[in-house]
């Protein structure tokens, strides 16, 4: 029996999740004395994948055949599922990404693996496995086993703690034996470059409704630049237009998990909490000392946003440049 | 052609989260049910599309995999506009089990497009729109934020990690619709609450599908530690604290 990584890459680049996977998969297999099995599918080159062996991937199966590329749930479904069955795979680990959300599901279905999704922790029994998620957008946890031989996990971030583990490499390159008919097809992309992509952001900045404009943006922009951060604000700011859906957090919108979250004149409505309730930190700055962000803040300073925002920017400058 | 949208029913996203004793089921007690949020902007998506396609898509129906008691929620979104309704009678006990339901509907009634929220706001599994579409082995497009039929075919948008993809697909398919694919949802007018008092909810038992998970307990999240106040004027001291204390700078 085998564990397998679904890792994903980005241009090449081995995302942050998928090796948080390697390193969860890893403290399975330290538990039960299996193999970690990477699989990478798109043009990373060995020197990235050595990144997986570091963390504990024993074998990493490499596709690179360039008709794989484009991302169809139905052929990468069936992908990992060949894999699965070479490698004999009984546990299948993906990130509760966008690209684990629409894989894992029907890889479930179609291997008869019972699914938990949303992973927070390790598991807590291997055999069966039993492990918690996250339920109710981050107000409730929930305690799951799977019943079935085989058990597909999507872990979000923050999932486990990163730490090494060097193997020594093993790259299998491997040509699919499914032939690849995809009925979708990608007729273009569109990539916003240079910005911090807010998913994977180890910092986030924030503004809500308390910033009065989307012409005030400059402030959370210019905290974000200085520290490296992604941008994002609440549901109102993106139904008035002020910022793009993109960066819409909460509920509805995208669920993050940064080390660092920074909200400006948020108040922290439950359904924005639940956007960002995963976070290691929370620093809220909003001028109503009764506002309920407060209540899941770790550090608050209470005042107006236009005065406090530029002193903040000044100190965290004086900071990086110390 | 036939549009199927899938309506979960769950508690409105104010709720107080609280348990049973045992931890083991949701306290219900005073807890007002809603159209899942995705599900509402999927329904809304659909019935734009029926509207502009100038009689191709002849009706959108709707489908729910719960107990009588579900049938509220299903009348609000017939009143929305939906044409008609199937409700299966059974509890909808996790992911797979209503997806292997929906799935059976929707290749027994021959839909063309199903729409499915990204997720439901109770379990968050995203899971059910996907295990749908292997479940009738069609194709499945998944974090969907634009929906476009023009001359029969169906443009996609696709949200990627930093950008999106605009993905054509041939039908049948499942798209897993999240925010973006519309704005905000349609809400029922007096017209369409008084007309979906007529419209059918065709009820029907489940089909027999074996479970793969068992869900042991609920935990609530330990409350945090009360937050610290910093002076306005002390934004060095901040910085200090998220260096030295917290150690996320
Ligand atoms: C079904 C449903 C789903 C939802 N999903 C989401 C979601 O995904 N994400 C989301 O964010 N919301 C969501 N909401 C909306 C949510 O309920 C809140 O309305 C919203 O989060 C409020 O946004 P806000 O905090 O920016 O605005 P407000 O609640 O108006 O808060 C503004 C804050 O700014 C402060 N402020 C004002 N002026 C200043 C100043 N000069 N300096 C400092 N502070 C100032 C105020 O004191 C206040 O606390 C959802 C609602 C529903 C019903």
């Amino acid at each position: 029996m085998s564990i397998i990584v679904f890792s994903e890459n980005r241009n090449g680049k081995l995302k942050k999740n998928s090796i948080e996977a390697v390193v969860y998969a890893q403290s399975i297999a330290a538990a039960t004395s299996k193999p970690v099995v990477a699989v990478s599918v798109g043009n990373v080159d060995d020197q990235e994948l050595a990144l997986l062996a570091k963390y504990g991937a024993t074998k990493i199966v490499s596709v690179t055949d360039q008709n794989w590329l484009a991302h169809d749930s139905r052929e990468y479904t069936k992908l990992v599922a060949e894999i699965s069955e070479k490698e004999n795979a009984d546990t299948i680990l993906f990130s509760h990404s966008n690209m684990g959300k629409a894989i894992a599901p029907r890889l479930s279905v179609r291997l008869k693996a019972g699914l938990i999704s949303g992973v927070v922790a390790l598991p807590e029994s291997f055999a069966p496995i039993t492990v918690k998620r996250k339920a109710y957008n981050g107000a409730a946890f929930q305690l799951v086993t799977v019943k079935s031989d085989k058990a597909i996990l999507t872990l979000n971030p923050n999932s486990c703690a990163i730490k090494e583990n060097p193997v020594s490499l093993n790259i299998e390159p491997y040509t699919p034996q499914t032939a690849y008919n995809a009925e979708t097809k990608i007729e273009s992309v569109d990539v916003v470059t240079g910005k911090v992509i807010l998913t994977e952001a180890n910092i986030v900045v924030s503004g809500g409704r308390g910033l009065k404009s989307g012409d005030n943006w400059n402030l959370i922009e210019d905290l974000a630049t200085v520290l490296n951060a992604g941008l994002a604000c609440s549901r109102p700011v993106s139904d008035e237009g002020w910022r793009s859906h993109e960066e819409h957090v909460g509920q509805t919108g995208k669920i993050i998990a940064p080390d660092l979250y920074i909200a400006v004149g948020i108040s922290g409505a439950i359904q924005h909490i639940g956007g960002v309730s995963g976070s290691k930190v929370i620093v809220a700055i909003d001028k109503d000392k009764d506002a309920p962000i407060f209540k899941y803040a770790d550090y608050g300073i209470v005042g107006d946003a236009f005065a406090v925002m530029p002193k903040m920017i000044e100190s965290f400058k004086k900071f990086k440049n110390s | 052609m036939k549009i199927l949208v899938c309506i979960g029913n769950v508690p409105d996203t104010t709720t107080k989260i609280r348990f049973d004793e045992q931890m083991k089921n949701l306290d219900t007690n005073g807890v007002q049910w809603v159209i899942n949020p995705w599900d509402e902007l999927a329904l809304t998506k659909a019935l734009e599309i029926k509207e502009q396609s100038n009689g191709k898509i002849e009706k959108v129906s709707i489908i729910n995999v719960g107990k009588a008691d579900a049938e509220p929620t299903l009348r609000k979104a017939l009143a929305i506009g939906a044409d008609d309704a199937f409700r299966i009678d059974a509890d909808p006990v996790d992911a797979y089990f209503i997806a292997a339901q929906i799935a059976e509907v929707a290749k027994q009634e021959k839909f063309d497009i199903v729409f499915a929220g990204k997720e439901s706001s109770d379990f968050n599994d995203a899971a059910i729109g996907s295990m749908i579409a292997e479940f009738m082995d069609i194709n499945s497009v998944s974090a969907v934020t634009s929906f476009e039929l023009a001359d029969g075919n169906i443009s996609l948008k696709r949200e990627i990690d930093g950008g999106k993809e605009t993905i054509s697909v041939k039908t049948p398919f499942v798209a897993i619709v999240q925010k973006g694919i519309c704005i905000n949802p349609r809400i029922a007018a007096m017209r369409g609450i008084m007309m979906a008092r007529t419209k059918p909810i065709k009820v029907s038992p489940a089909i027999e599908t074996e479970t793969l998970i068992e869900y042991q307990k609920f935990d609530l999240p330990q409350p945090k530690a009360a937050c610290k106040i910093i002076d306005p004027e002390e934004t060095d001291k901040l910085v200090d604290l998220l260096h030295g204390e917290a150690k996320v700078i």
